[in-house]
């Protein structure tokens, strides 16, 4: 079968790809050849052409995150050519397809680079860091059950919308991979944002964001310099807003704070 | 003799408060004696291990994801369901319980159905009160859509992006739970088996996908919320990651699996390019109310267009077939998913689809720029129009986007009372992975709804049942059941490595897609169902001698993990295709040609097929045994459907 269309030349193509064993081992950029990639081919679909091949020549396939291959869940992370999730502005790895690269090009593949992310192995890293910002705040304490209805809080459209928006991160972490300081700002931000706007978010307010930032600080990310190169690659728009939004909640929280530690 | 169903007796709108009432409950003081396994963590495993650990169970929940919030129920789009009648179009309870047994094709249980219809409600106001940012009116409430198989507006949503939104809302209610110390959470973590105590479901075994390890879990209670099948086509809508391993297994240790032929194939999905193809996109089943579906009228003209000779724009009114306009007049372009996709299929058959695998038909919006002007359609559809520009390169307001069907849900699963407990004491099932309430076919924004009634609603009542009459004593892996079971995954894990054969993982996998797609697809036959159980025999056995892997069990291995779920694709094909051959008739997404009326349509076989066919492992290599469920209608009068 050929692809959508006929007359898109297939590539060949030089990957520099970062292998390692796993996360104690030292790693090192590989090189790699691939043949008749087709321009139509997803940028995951051709590193699943790689590893075949690889596979069958009895050497070990290049480990990547990746699953829904739709750009909402947020597994994959590539840095392309120095670019988190590659060239095209507003998309993840998944969504990038062949067709943004010539014939004969070199592509260099390297795993998101910062310490609080560690290699799992390859381009394969931990981002379980994320998850344990979240639990130290990005929720809104209610149990199951016993919640009124809900239509009983209006809330104003803009409003909904702008919590929506702030919403859709999909915690890939390509604002880290992207920052000189690995700063995790912008994506702390936009849960701090949607639940700040929110009239359900307003009761545990201070206590969220002083416990994420608390929590984004132990883990490792480095500090925020309002440089914007986080929101500049982040594949969903998450807004540099959100860091302000951020800053003044961060702000009043201390101020007003019982926590004294 | 079939097992109990345990529907409670009484009138259908009385059932669940009166169970609710009946089951035992487990005195608060007691409940931290009990500990339960939560494996999965979309909407039905995140939900349920929410809201146990809020009860006071301890919970131990696990996924094969790097973190809980990459659970396929992410990627689902429209909506979720909900019979709150906020738009006052006469939506009730009772509507919503009926829209939903008749789009099942009248395969499903009443008494589930109705309670899923009873506590939709309360999953919107459980989401709200998380801050899940639904769509709302300048006024500030909530608004709704409609959705198909529906006449109300009853489709709660969040731009295109509900799943999403929804599975946040459950990820930060078990993340609240993991800080607390009630639920521990093990990402990148595989469940390859469940350990069945004297008859009762006691724990798993698991193994670390980092390190390779593989470890023994113990519980009073296992719940599964692994998500559907899909992925035994290969190509699906489903998320690579997404397989039948948990469910199968647990099959393999003695619950039944329900239906499994009963596999829903979404028409409009962005048709497949090469054989590099890994999965297939979604386009929202609305683009059919603008867009007009045609192929060339003749073979000829397909075939000069496939080869590149001549563009779309050359083909002159009258050589269009507007297929569905011309053999459905009264719906045209909007008739129900398992039709439109039957048709596009029989169009690409004739030798007249497009694009240049010939596995595709166009969606065609010219007619509605012409009508309403390039920017009302970018208005309603943008966001869809720019996610197909991005995969195919090709601009759909100036040429007609290409269209196929894929699979994209799977409403058997593993057979469940009406407790969501399987076969086996003591492990329940939930959402996807279940069977219960769609039967033969799933409405759109219904998915998310019994995800969320299954994990939020009701599970933490059913299962206290269970647990009040276990012994609240620690559970622990010493019982040699336990050593036995990790003993078999290790032998299968080392097997698997030890094959040193010349095929990859992938090569069989593919090759079980196809055959699934071609004979137990879209249209079945009993002679290619019959083929295609030779044919995956022949695979299964060929995988087993000739599978290539490298590297070691003992570290991340990607390859291994894919080989390990595509083994239990290779049985559990061959059990899809024992269910479509035994069912004699077409229902819902089941089709088999031989039973359709003169005019090509769907004919169900009520006196013989209305049942749930529950089947039984009883061996390797041996015919499982098929026991029956009798689906007994008191409310609801059968009819046959009809879209002319």
């Amino acid at each position: 079968m050929a692809g959508s269309n006929p007359n898109a030349k297939p590539m060949n193509l030089t990957l520099k790809v970062w292998r390692q064993k796993n996360r104690n081992a030292q790693g090192g950029i590989v090189d790699y050849q691939v043949k008749d990639i087709s321009p139509d081919m997803s940028f995951l679909e051709m590193l699943d052409v790689l590893n075949e091949d690889l596979l069958r020549q009895g050497e070990e396939p290049v480990a990547f995150d990746h699953d829904c291959r739709e750009g909402i869940c947020g597994s994959c992370n590539l840095f392309i050519n120095g670019r988190a999730h590659g060239p095209e502005p507003g998309t993840t790895t998944c969504q990038l397809h062949m067709r943004k690269f010539n014939d004969g090009d070199t592509i260099t593949i390297e795993p998101w680079r910062a310490n609080a992310f560690p290699v799992n192995k390859d381009l394969s890293v931990d981002r379980s860091a994320f998850d344990r910002i979240i639990q130290a705040g990005g929720y809104i304490s209610v149990n199951t059950g016993g919640t009124p209805d809900a239509n009983e809080i209006p809330i104003p459209k803009d409003i909904a919308d702008r919590a929506f928006e702030a919403a859709t991160c999909i915690a890939c972490g390509a604002c880290v991979a992207s920052c000189k300081n690995a700063s995790a700002m912008l994506f702390v931000s936009a849960k701090v944002s949607q639940l700040a706007l929110l009239p359900q978010g307003h009761v545990e307010r201070k206590s969220r964001v002083e416990n994420m930032v608390a929590q984004m600080d132990k883990e490792g990310f480095g500090a925020c310099t309002n440089i914007g190169s986080c929101a500049a690659e982040c594949p969903v728009g998450i807004s540099l807003e959100n860091i302000a939004i951020l800053n003044r909640e961060f702000l009043s929280a201390k101020a007003t704070s019982n926590n004294l530690a | 003799m079939f097992p109990d169903s345990k529907i409670p007796e009484g009138p259908l709108a009385e059932k669940w408060d009166k169970h609710k009432f009946n089951v035992k409950l487990v005195n608060p003081a007691n409940k931290r004696k009990y500990d339960v396994i939560v494996v999965g963590t979309g909407l039905a495993g995140a939900s349920a291990a929410a809201s146990l650990a809020e009860l006071g169970y301890n919970v131990k929940a696990f996924t094969y994801h790097d973190s809980p919030r990459r659970a396929h129920s992410i990627a689902a789009q429209g909506g979720i369901n909900a019979a709150k009648n906020y738009q006052n179009d006469g939506d009730s309870v009772y509507r919503l319980f009926y829209d939903t047994i008749k789009g099942g094709d009248y395969r499903a249980r009443e008494a589930n159905v109705y309670r899923l219809a009873q506590v939709s409600v309360n999953i919107i106001d459980q989401c709200v009160a998380q801050g899940v940012p639904f769509a709302r009116e300048y006024g500030g409430l909530l608004a709704n859509r409609s959705f198909g198989g529906a006449q109300v507006s009853r489709t709660f949503y969040a731009r295109g992006q509900t799943g999403q939104q929804l599975l946040l809302g459950a990820y930060s209610a078990l993340s609240r739970q993991v800080a607390y110390g009630k639920v521990k959470l093990y990402t990148r973590t595989e469940m390859l088996d469940v350990v069945i105590v004297d008859g009762q479901a006691r724990g798993i075994i698991t193994r670390n996908l980092i390190t390779g390890e593989i470890e023994q879990h113990a519980a009073h209670a296992v719940v599964l919320a692994t998500g559907g099948y899909g992925n035994v086509f290969y190509l699906s809508t489903n998320a690579k990651y997404s397989n039948a391993t948990a469910a199968w297994r647990a099959h393999k240790k003695g619950a039944y699996f329900a239906n499994p032929c009963f596999t829903q194939i979404h028409p409009t999905c962005i048709p497949v390019s090469g054989d590099y193809q890994s999965k297939l996109t979604l386009m929202s089943e609305s683009l059919r109310n603008d867009g007009r579906v045609w192929v060339p009228a003749s073979k000829e003209t397909a075939e000069r267009l496939r080869k590149g000779e001549i563009r779309v724009g050359d083909i002159r009114e009258e050589d269009r077939d507007y297929f569905l306009e011309r053999k459905y007049p009264a719906f045209g372009n909007l008739v129900p998913r398992d039709v439109a996709s039957r048709n596009a299929k029989m169009m690409c058959d004739e030798g007249r689809g497009v694009g240049s695998s010939g596995l595709a038909v166009y969606l065609d919006f010219a007619d509605a720029i012409k009508r309403n002007g390039a920017d009302w359609v970018s208005q309603k559809y943008g966001n869809l129009f720019d996610m197909y520009a991005k995969i195919t390169g090709e601009n759909p307001y100036e040429q007609p986007m290409r269209i196929y069907p894929a699979v994209h849900y799977t409403m058997g699963g593993l057979w469940v009372d009406y407790n969501l407990q399987t076969t086996v004491p003591g492990l329940y099932a939930t959402g996807e992975c279940n069977f219960s309430d769609h039967g033969a076919n799933r409405l759109g924004a219904s998915a998310l709804m019994q995800g969320l009634a299954d994990g939020y609603f009701v599970i933490p009542y059913t299962i206290g049942d269970y647990l009040a009459q276990t012994p609240p004593k620690p559970v622990t892996t010493e019982h040699p059941a336990f050593k036995e079971a990790e003993a078999e995954v290790r032998a299968r894990v080392q097997k698997l490595m030890s094959i040193n054969g010349t095929r990859t993982p992938d090569d069989f996998h593919k090759a079980l897609g196809h055959l699934m797609w071609e004979y137990c697809g879209m249209a079945r036959t009993a002679e290619g169902l019959q083929y295609a159980k030779a044919e995956i025999q022949k695979l299964r056995r060929e995988f087993w001698s000739d599978l290539k892997l490298v590297g070691t069990e003992a570290e991340m291995n990607q390859a291994l993990e894919k080989a390990g779920r595509v083994a239990d694709f290779l049985e559990l094909g061959e059990l899809m295709v024992d269910d479509a051959y035994h069912r004699n008739e077409s229902c819902g997404g089941h089709f088999r040609e031989e039973y359709q009326t003169p005019e090509g349509e769907a004919l169900r076989d009520d006196e013989n097929f209305t049942y749930v066919a529950a089947w039984e492992y009883t061996g390797d290599n041996r015919a499982s045994a098929l026991h029956k469920e009798d689906l007994r209608f008191e409310n609801v009068k059968l009819t046959q459907r009809s879209y002319k």
